[in-house]
């Protein structure tokens, strides 16, 4: 696996750069890998991120924007404004959590 | 593990799928071939794929406001059905027995529900929500005697095979 540099931390991603690591991602990191992808980050980004953050740590996986809407309280359609085009991956990706598995 | 610094990895996640395009036709009734064109589309909508979906034939009923809350499951027919739990096969001869019907839609709804996946008109909504375009099939319309009134209220329009054709030039299809 590849550990790269950010603000100054060794940090361990996988081949398609998401981060492997639940630990070594604090608000600073999401903040750099949001800003990589071209989003920036409001009170309403960070709710979503908090969310999957606590939903990992209890369901063991991330959660996919059918459950940000159900469970995390959020609409798909503010999901896709926030996190233009693929609003799942982006969300998992500046939460420093695995893509989503589910299908739905 | 390596403790190598390598060069930042940013997924490309804008434009990897640009152009891309799918069309789903959706032409059964029943409430188990209802989902895979939904499941799909939801799924390439989520990939930032253009997506249509195209109801015509039995599957105009997912799309009918008086019939898409209705949708039925029926095991007749159905040689992969097994007992719950296990890989014998339920006997085609008892599945036209009376009430068969409503209790596997019953059973399936349960299923489909305990994995979190929406009920069909929740799933167009989440579909619509995410950007995908619904369209009711002309010649479906005139069979029912339906107009765009009787559907839900986000069908973007009743059009002719030759519309849908033009709709979907150079897209990836799918026949459901």
């Amino acid at each position: 696996m590849p550990v790269v540099e950010m603000i100054g931390k060794p940090i361990h991603i996988n081949e398609e750069g998401f981060l492997t690591e639940y630990n070594e991602w604090d608000p600073a990191i999401g903040k750099v890998l949001a800003e990589q992808i071209g989003v920036e980050m409001t009170d309403e980004h960070w709710k979503i991120i908090n969310f999957l953050r606590e939903d990992f740590k209890t369901e063991g996986e991330t959660a996919t924007s059918r459950r940000v809407q159900t469970v995390g309280g959020v609409p798909v359609k503010i999901q896709f404004e926030l996190f233009p085009k693929k609003p799942a991956k982006k969300m998992a990706y500046i939460a420093g959590l695995p893509k989503p598995k589910g299908c739905v | 593990m390596t403790t190598t610094m390598t060069a930042p990895i940013v997924p490309n996640f804008d434009t990897e799928s640009e152009g891309r395009k799918l069309a789903i036709i959706c032409s059964k009734g029943n409430l188990d071939m209802a989902y895979p064109g939904l499941i799909l589309g939801n799924a390439a909508l989520g990939e930032g794929i253009e997506t249509h979906l195209f109801f015509t034939f039995w599957g105009f009923d997912m799309i009918t406001k008086s019939r898409m809350d209705h949708l039925q499951f029926s095991p007749a027919g159905n040689t992969a059905m097994h007992i719950p739990g296990g890989d014998m096969h339920i006997p085609q001869a008892i599945m036209p027995a009376p009430g068969m019907t409503a209790m596997a839609t019953h059973m399936l709804k349960k299923s489909i529900a305990d994995l979190g996946v929406p009920e069909v008109p929740d799933f167009l909504d989440q579909i619509v929500a995410a950007g995908g375009h619904l369209w009711g099939c002309r010649m479906s319309a005139d069979m029912n005697k339906l107009g765009l009134g009787d559907l839900r209220d986000d069908v973007e329009g009743i059009i002719s095979a030759t519309d849908f054709i033009e709709l979907t030039e150079g897209a990836q299809l799918l026949f459901i």
